[in-house]
């Protein structure tokens, strides 16, 4: 009840931000690549309720804003309101010229526009890019937890259940694996792969790097584990009765370790997810214009948009946001094991 | 004696298994330096495979191994395709100045970990543990990444610190003395090294914190106390020594993290360390000094290890007593 109870908040947050990511395509007012050279680095457009001469409107609105050429600061035409509207249609063009017509939860009419974290220094809004790019960090975190808890499960339970020199020159690995840096060893990796390809390409192959390389720890804890229960009577008397190796491993040892599974899901999800963020940032990653929270960050490092455009570290306090949850998360995890254990 | 014996040993299988390891890799990943020349239509196809030939990119594996391992007994670790200098030199520069950096962030964050640690477990639940565990648990989600970046930015706009590299121009001519280096050296080390501490400091700080209150609680504290013995000598001179031995295996254990962690403020604060190095290698295909630079992060791994260990040996008698016997 306790555990329901930490859990609440972190999971709604959670499941708040991976929705939004997920469905960007409708959320976002803006596509990700889309450019406005009229708009670098602006500000985010305040959104009035109340307009110039005092009266509220129950429907939210924008002014057409521009740029004072000597200031450089934002002025906003308070002539003219924008109403912003909801389940807007928005029309998106193709390469080829086709037009396709689909919905957004909000928008504004041209030529008024709506950034509601700003923009970035090629005119694109930021709001929008942070949810596709939280598509992309998100879901590598994710997939690629599946994948490095998918061979610590298969490696730790045979090691742990076999002994002898299997789990020998699997633990041996495993150490060298832990002993070094990760970062080191991802960088290194990433350097033997070709620089430019495909975003899918690279986006797949970011996940089986940072999956691959994080394969060490888990299995240590499982096959921990897994060696424990091997000595347990119920396997015995499983073994007895004349239960096969595979049998007993998915009918005995696979259920034992499933809480230390999750457990360390909630600890690994937020390191790969930095893991992405650490490579695109690096622009190791996937490649503009395609965003990931990590290449949004690393512009950033250009003098001018870090003395000027706080709004750009929004990307930055949403992966705290997302972090600390999986951080609660996962204390909570071990708190109710631990309980459980006594 | 066959304690250090073996410990060397176990330091030379990880060097090797690292570097055969890199050597594996880059084996097996397809394309190298010399295909991204071949898209360059002024080089010739016969010039990229001479180049080849001559850099011994041709060779099998085992080959290329062993001509790297005698090239890495000389101190050269290959040659830089991008320089088209031995790795060796390169490296130790950048190795000189990552540990700088890395010595003084652990010095600092272990002095501050054991202080706020002490306070924190002498009085567990008061307004300074709290607000230790509050600041610590923001810290851990704050990637290093957005502590170097945030840093940078407070220091951008008050102007208070210097940003970026390691010396200012000019202060490393003849006519600059040694104590002017030093404090232009001290004021450039300021953003990193706080940065550093920042990522490092939550972890340890838990960690001191939870094995000195568990030590504070055992049979022997108490004893202590009841024997009228002043809490400033129990826990100077009875529960940190004892807590001090899982600290110092923390030690040794937290070198690897340490080491990506600088990687990463190194980058973004242009500190000029293994880390932009392995960056640019990595960027331009370098592969040599891609495995240099992997083998040096492992070979600090190790010293960290040894140093961790030599530490052990000197605090804790009972390892004493069980290794010389």
């Amino acid at each position: 009840m306790k555990l329901r109870k930490a859990l609440l908040l972190p999971v709604t947050c959670l499941a708040a931000i991976h929705l939004m990511a997920f469905a960007a395509g409708f959320i976002a007012p803006y596509s990700y690549s889309r450019q406005n050279r009229d708009a670098i680095l602006s500000p985010p457009t305040k959104v009035h309720w109340v307009d110039d001469e005092g009266r509220i409107h129950l429907r939210p609105f924008v002014y057409l804003r521009t740029e004072h050429p000597e200031t450089a600061e934002y002025e906003e035409d308070v002539t003219v309101r924008y109403p912003v509207h909801f389940l807007t249609a928005g029309v998106s063009h193709d390469m080829e010229g086709s037009t396709t017509v689909h919905r957004h939860l909000f928008g504004v009419d041209p030529p008024a526009q709506l950034f509601l974290l700003g923009t970035d220094d090629l005119g694109r809004d930021v709001f929008s890019r942070m949810l596709y790019g939280g598509r992309m960090s998100l879901l590598s975190g994710l997939l690629a937890t599946v994948l490095s808890l998918g061979l610590a499960m298969g490696f730790g339970c045979v090691a742990g259940f076999y002994g002898s020199w299997i789990d020998a020159a699997i633990m041996r690995l495993a150490e060298l694996f832990l002993a070094l840096p990760w970062l080191y060893l991802l960088l290194a990796l990433r350097a033997f792969l070709p620089l430019h390809m495909e975003p899918v390409h690279v986006f797949f192959i970011v996940i089986a790097l940072i999956g691959a390389l994080g394969w060490a720890r888990p299995t240590r804890l499982i096959r921990g584990l897994a060696l424990s229960l091997r000595e347990r009577r119920y396997i015995t008397a499983a073994r007895s009765f004349g239960a096969s190796d595979a049998y007993l491993i998915r009918r005995h040892i696979l259920p034992g370790i499933s809480s230390l599974l999750l457990t360390q899901a909630a600890l690994l999800i937020p390191q790969y997810v930095l893991a992405e963020v650490t490579l695109s940032f690096f622009g190791l990653g996937i490649g503009e214009p395609m965003p990931s929270w990590g290449s949004m960050l690393a512009s950033l490092q250009q003098y001018r948009v870090m003395v000027s455009a706080w709004w750009m570290f929004s990307p930055g306090v949403l992966m705290v946001l997302v972090f600390l949850s999986y951080q609660v998360i996962h204390d909570a995890l071990r708190t109710a094991s631990a309980i459980a254990e006594l | 004696m066959r304690y250090l014996v073996m410990r060397l040993s176990q330091a030379a299988t990880l060097l090797i298994g690292v570097s055969l390891l890199s050597f594996t890799f880059l084996q097996m990943s397809p394309g190298d330096y010399f295909q991204e020349m071949r898209l360059n239509p002024q080089i010739s196809q016969a010039t990229v495979e001479q180049m080849r030939t001559q850099y011994g990119a041709d060779k099998p594996m085992l080959a290329r191994y062993g001509h790297w391992l005698a090239s890495a007994a000389r101190g050269e670790f290959g040659i830089s395709l991008a320089y088209g200098t031995p790795v060796g030199p390169l490296l130790w520069g950048r190795a000189r100045n990552t540990l700088l950096l890395t010595a003084t962030a652990t010095f600092l964050s272990w002095i501050l970990a054991v202080a706020l640690g002490v306070v924190c477990a002498i009085a567990p639940r008061n307004l300074v543990d709290r607000c230790c565990a509050v600041a610590s648990s923001l810290l851990l989600a704050m990637p290093e990444l957005l502590v170097c970046l945030v840093l940078l930015t407070i220091a951008v706009h008050t102007g208070w610190f210097h940003t970026g590299g390691m010396m200012s121009l000019g202060t490393g001519e003849q006519s600059a003395t040694w104590l002017q280096q030093a404090r232009d050296l001290a004021s450039h080390l300021v953003l990193p090294v706080t940065a550093l501490v920042l990522g490092m400091l939550p972890t340890l700080l838990l960690h001191v914190r939870n094995s000195l209150f568990e030590v504070l609680d055992l049979p022997f504290v108490h004893a202590a106390a009841g024997h009228g013995i002043s809490r400033f000598t129990i826990l100077s001179r009875y529960a940190l020594p004892v807590a001090g031995n899982a600290l110092i295996s923390l030690f040794g254990l937290s070198v690897g993290s340490l080491l990506s962690l600088s990687l990463v403020t190194e980058v973004i604060m242009s500190w000029p360390g293994v880390g932009p190095l392995l960056l640019e290698a990595v960027l331009a295909r370098d592969v040599y000094v891609v495995i240099g630079a992997v083998t040096v992060s492992a070979l600090f791994l190790v010293c960290g290890i040894a140093l961790a260990d030599i530490f052990l040996y000197a605090s804790d008698p009972r390892i004493r007593a069980e290794r010389l016997a």
